[in-house]
């Protein structure tokens, strides 16, 4: 069988803080009036600072693979290990550093739902500007049109900006393009974990061992259930490298066996990260747990505790904390700030200091939600934004006691309530 | 990814085994230059909706609606006229001055909302580019392209203002097809870079309005050339604005300074230059855009 994606020693790489030689204009000329002036070194830069930013992350390493015409194969590894920068370098999003890929026939990918979505034209006029955009011609959207306004079943909507359409419209409407789409390589991230039952099984029909049409998928995923019963092979990664490949079942075992955390508990390490510093502060960690159920992780109703760690050499004025959870469209669902939202004012960062995030119960239904994470001088500016930087799982949990565990398939959120029924005389 | 044409760039070198008509090669480095550019034409499809979008959401957008691409002119032309040709009476050599001023103001809005446009164009789709590959540089492409579309409405303002003053234009007129061709690939070279340059010092996009303003007052649209004195015309002279505009004025009036065709091959020359350079500079950023957008 012939392949229908050939990867070889594939490597990407990010060098810490040196990309960046100027932000704004006004520094670059700063910078460059300065190296000029007689009399002047250049503008100080820490050195210490500057050495330690030099370092380099290799976000992939030598990696090859190949994938056969009409496999599905999925990307596993934690977060952080590779697969959405395979996945990325293999769309074309990002250049590789060295290594090369090939890839045989037409290819299209799918990252996030409703990409290039404009919520100020109608339904009608995104599916054109969506299908071009992933990549579809003029002709086919107009075969399918009728079939994509069917899929997406808000007919009565079409010619409505989608702005105004409520979240799960516009879920649908993105899907139904997706879905649509008629290449012989997918590639897909994530997103296919909030797709509903019909999206899946239109899009993925071939996505199942044994009964594909000849499309070439290639899927990124945390979820183990869906890799196992879709995948025929997977390739797990692990800080950049290829350390698994070869059936379904047996690497997700080794992914689960390997990976030190217990699945649904989440932390991510942001040492690392250029983006998780800034001149004088420089965040650790940031860990989710469930203190009433440590092995569940996040569950719905549970108590949450977000810790966050860090290493500061200044005390900056007014300091705050901001975390916000939003689902996997990117709506935010909770944000909380030491201020002013929660009213907890923080004198001055701590050389070394944490700063926990309690809730006591956690008010979100089972499913994939993202962590976003703000350092802010309050009310005056946000000093850095780790937008979406920890993606979690939240677990199910029969919260409302009713055997039903809520999940995104209803609304995301759970409240404390109860329902009454009477006479509309009596009193309620 | 794949637009359904050719593929994003083939394999460079022709001799690899089994290479299918519809192989695509990544790596380091991207395609060479010339496959960068000839690709656009496989876009072309989605430069057209981009274009279309842009439209779109600008005009839906205002109060006034499509109706707003004719207001503004009118407006501009009417403060200019009052303010540059009754009250100051700037000379216009004997042409009336609204002409005078608006077959010069047309290009040079134009330029100036174009390269305006574009040079925030491609952080305002930074979403888009950071989810899915396509050639960016259709996005300051499709600006300058969109723009296009003021500038007919201007000129049926323009007719307009001819018919008001019972001037017959010549054949003249029909200048002004090229002329428009040149004015845009003027436009293209600027907006390339100020697109790419803002992607990376993001504060460019204050300081373009800016020097847009300061520019239109350095180039002969609200005054003729000649009122320049002798020892600053230079300033003007290499200001590749300044043939364009003069040279649109010419086709609209006849009024001409006898250096304009000289004027406008420098200027031609200046801008492929520019155009070529604004390439180059623009697929150096393009190569990280995604990561660093």
């Amino acid at each position: 069988m012939s392949d229908a994606i050939v990867i070889e020693e594939v490597s990407k790489r990010y060098r810490l803080g040196a990309s960046a030689p100027a932000d704004t204009l006004r520094e670059a000329i700063t910078r460059f009036v300065r190296a000029r002036l007689p009399g002047r070194r250049p503008a100080p830069e820490m050195p210490s600072a500057v050495a330690r930013d030099r370092r380099e992350i290799w976000a992939l390493r030598d990696v090859s693979f190949s994938v056969a015409r009409g496999e599905v194969v999925g990307l596993i590894g934690r977060n952080g290990a590779g697969k959405s920068t395979m996945l990325k370098i293999l769309a074309h999003i990002i250049e590789p550093t060295s290594g090369r890929a090939r890839i045989r026939g037409r290819c299209a990918s799918l990252l996030e739902i409703g990409t290039g979505f404009h919520p100020d034209l109608t339904g009608r006029e995104n599916v054109y500007l969506s299908g071009a955009i992933l990549g579809m011609r003029r002709r086919e959207i107009d075969r399918k049109f009728d079939e994509i306004v069917a899929f997406s079943e808000i007919e009565r909507f079409l010619d409505t900006p989608v702005k105004h359409y409520s979240s799960g419209m516009y879920v649908r409407l993105a899907f139904a393009v997706a879905a649509h789409l008629e290449t012989e390589i997918l590639l897909v991230d994530e997103v296919l974990a909030v797709g509903d039952a019909a999206f899946q099984r239109k899009c993925l029909g071939a996505m199942s061992p044994g009964a594909n049409k000849g499309r070439t998928v290639l899927f990124v995923s945390h979820n183990m259930d869906a890799i196992r019963s879709r995948c025929g092979q997977v390739h797990c990664f692990d800080r950049g490298q290829l350390v698994f490949s070869g059936p379904a079942a047996e690497g997700v075992d080794y992914y689960l066996k390997t990976s030190d955390l217990p699945a649904p508990v989440t932390a991510i390490s942001l040492a690392d990260n250029p983006a998780a510093q800034c001149e004088g502060l420089r965040l650790l960690d940031i860990t989710l747990r469930n203190p009433a159920h440590p092995a569940v992780g996040p569950c719905t109703g549970d108590p949450l505790s977000i810790w966050l760690r860090y290493r500061s050499t200044r005390a900056f004025a007014s300091p705050g904390f901001s975390f916000a959870i939003s689902d996997m469209r990117g709506i935010e669902l909770i944000r909380l700030t030491t201020l002013p939202i929660s009213g907890f004012p923080i004198e001055g960062l701590h050389p070394a200091g944490a700063v926990e995030l309690f809730l006591d119960e956690l008010p979100l239904v089972a499913g994939p939600y993202a962590l976003s994470f703000a350092f802010v001088r309050v009310n005056v500016a946000v000093v850095f934004a780790l937008p979406n930087v920890l993606q979690f799982e939240v677990a199910p949990s029969d919260v409302y006691k009713s055997g039903f565990k809520p999940d995104q398939s209803r609304g995301r959120i759970v409240v404390r309530h109860h329902w009454s029924h009477a006479p509309e005389a009596d009193p309620i | 990814m794949d637009h359904g044409g050719p593929s994003h760039h083939r394999s460079a070198a022709g001799s690899d085994e089994s290479q299918s008509a519809n192989e695509t090669v990544i790596q380091a480095g991207g395609g060479s230059f010339a496959v960068h550019i000839m690709d656009l034409w496989a876009y072309r499809e989605l430069l057209r909706i981009l274009v279309w979008r842009e439209l779109k959401v600008r005009y839906r957008q205002t109060l006034l609606g499509a109706g707003w691409i004719l207001l503004q002119p009118l407006l501009t032309l009417v403060v200019m006229s009052a303010v540059f040709g009754a009250m100051l009476r700037v000379p216009s050599h004997g042409v009336p001055y609204p002409i005078f001023v608006l077959s010069a103001l047309l290009p040079w809005g134009y330029f100036a909302s174009s390269i305006n446009r574009a040079c925030s164009s491609l952080l305002s789709n930074a979403h888009i580019i950071r989810k899915i590959f396509f050639p960016r540089i259709l996005i300051p492409i499709s600006a300058v392209l969109a723009g296009l579309v003021d500038l007919l409405v201007g000129m049926v303002l323009l007719a307009g203002v001819l018919l008001v003053y019972g001037t017959v234009p010549s054949l003249r007129l029909l200048f002004i097809v090229p002329l428009t061709l040149v004015l845009a690939l003027v436009a293209l070279a600027f907006s390339l870079w100020a697109s790419a340059a803002n992607v990376r010092y993001r504060d460019l996009s204050f300081v373009v309005p800016f020097v847009t303003q300061i520019w239109m007052y350095l180039t002969p649209v609200i005054y003729p050339l000649d009122l320049v004195p002798g020892r600053y015309r230079f300033l003007l002279e290499i200001n590749p604005m300044t043939p364009v505009v003069s040279a649109f004025r010419w086709a609209v009036t006849g009024d001409a300074s006898p250096s304009l065709p000289p004027m406008i091959a420098i200027s031609l020359g200046l801008s492929g230059v520019l155009l070529f350079g604004g390439l180059i500079f623009f697929r150096r950023i393009d190569r990280d855009m995604a990561e660093v957008i």
